[in-house]
Parts: structure tokens; sequence; C-alpha cells
């Protein structure tokens, strides 16, 4: 037996008014990850003392400056929804909370814009 | 308004510490540590945009005893949250679920973790020719 009202079940939105749409975006930058940290990862591994003139050559190629976009787009989408459910879980006061969110949600969209930035400036 | 202070979960202090409490808190943490390591990518790659000058006091930070601790905690992070992550994805699919496949897929992501890191390490100071 449910509860819910069946508008309720019908909308499938749940109490957070949201549906499953949070976890979902969180499940696909999570299967996109998965290769992008590697391909990251072993990047800095081979340029582990690269100095500017190394590290801009790698980058302004064109595969990489693609993949950096990638991983730049995947990892800031998929850092504020998790940061999201931290601040959701742990910051209890409801100002507190709606600014730390602000804060999250503003910074790493600025911060993925900026880093997009930077990359296209070196490739192009 | 008695809706303003309700206690939220998670409540860490009501439940025994076990394995698979500590796998999940860890991912959070490494997940927040990772975030942090988020905005050093984003200077790194604003300060090689910005030239060769600007570039050299981030290298060289990164270099420094300090820098290089926290590029090893980085590295630690990502290889728990990306092991631990996939684990997580193994559990979407309803496989796993069972007190000792999770026990089990605890222990492994920890393991994969280690090894990972100790390779990426590894890997980093051969580049430099510490090695040979």
């Amino acid at each position: 037996m449910s509860l819910r009202t069946p508008l309720a079940r019908v909308r499938g939105l749940g109490s957070a008014k949201d549906g499953t749409h949070h976890w979902w975006m969180q499940r696909v930058t999570a299967v996109a990850l998965v290769p992008l940290s590697i391909w990251f990862v072993v990047s800095m591994i081979k340029l582990t003392g690269a100095d500017h003139t190394a590290v801009t050559a790698w980058l302004a190629t064109p595969a990489t400056a693609v993949l950096m976009l990638l991983f730049i787009v995947a990892t800031f989408y998929h850092l504020q929804l998790g940061m999201q459910v931290v601040i959701e879980d742990y910051v209890h006061g409801e100002a507190m909370k709606i600014a730390c969110l602000m804060c999250v949600k503003l910074g790493s969209f600025a911060l993925a814009v900026a880093s997009a930035f930077s990359v296209l400036k070196v490739a192009f | 308004m008695a809706t303003e202070n309700r206690p939220l979960s998670p409540h860490l202090q009501v439940y025994r510490w076990q394995w698979t409490m500590m796998m999940s808190i860890t991912h959070r943490a490494t997940g927040v540590a990772l975030a942090v390591g988020a905005l050093m990518l984003a200077c790194w790659l604003l300060a090689l945009a910005a030239g060769a000058e600007a570039f050299a006091p981030v290298h060289a930070f990164l270099g420094t005893w300090l820098g290089r601790l926290l590029l090893f905690g980085w590295t630690w992070s990502l290889m728990y949250h990306l092991a631990n992550g996939v684990r997580h994805l193994i559990w979407d699919t309803g496989r796993g679920l069972e007190l000792p496949a999770a026990q089990a897929g605890a222990y492994a992501a920890v393991l994969v973790s280690i090894i990972l890191t100790a390779a990426v390490w590894v890997g980093g100071y051969a580049m430099t020719g510490a090695f040979s």
C-alpha cells in the first residue's frame, strides 16, 4: 500500500520535487569521468616536471584540448552535484544553506568557464 | 516554526562503526577533497593561459614538499573516488548489494586505490629520471 496520492505517484517527483534528475546526471557525469580522469592522470604522469613550453605544446593539440574541455565540463558538473548533497546534509540553517549552495553552484560554473577559456586561449 | 531545527540524516553518532560505513563516508570526504583539487586545476590552467611568468610560481609550488603532499592526497582521493564510484555504478545495476559482496567490494576498492596511487607516483618519479 502506498501512502502517496495517485497524482504524486504519476508525477514521480518525490519530496524534493526534482524526481531522479540529480541522481541521473550524477551517474551520467560519473560514467564520463571514468575514462576522462584516467586520461587526465596518465597525461599528468607524462607531464611530470614539464615547463610552460612543454605543457602549452601538449594542450595546444586538438585532441588534448577537446579531451581537457570534456574533462572540465564533466568534473565541474559532477562536483557541484556532489557538493550540493553534502551541503544539504550538513548545513542545517536555511539561510546559510542557500548561501553555501549559491557559492558552490555559481563558483563551480565560474571556474568551469575560466578553465575552459584557458584551454581555448592556449589551443588557439 | 517547529520545522526550522529538525534533525537531519546522516546521524553519524548513533551507528556502530563498520567497513561499509567508512567507505561511504570516505567517498564523501574524498569528493570534497577533489573539489578543492579542481580549484587547483583551474588555477593551473589559468596560470598556463596567462603565460610563462604566471605559470612559474604555480609550477614551483607543486614541486615543493607541500605541493607534492597535496598532489599525493589528490591522487589517492581520485583513485579511491574512482574505484568506489565504479562500485556505486555496479550497485545501480542491482548487483553486489548483499552483505558479503558489499564487504568484498569495499576491500577491493581500497586495494585498487592504493595500487593505482602507487603506480601513478612510481610513473611520475620515473618520468623525472629518479630511477635511472
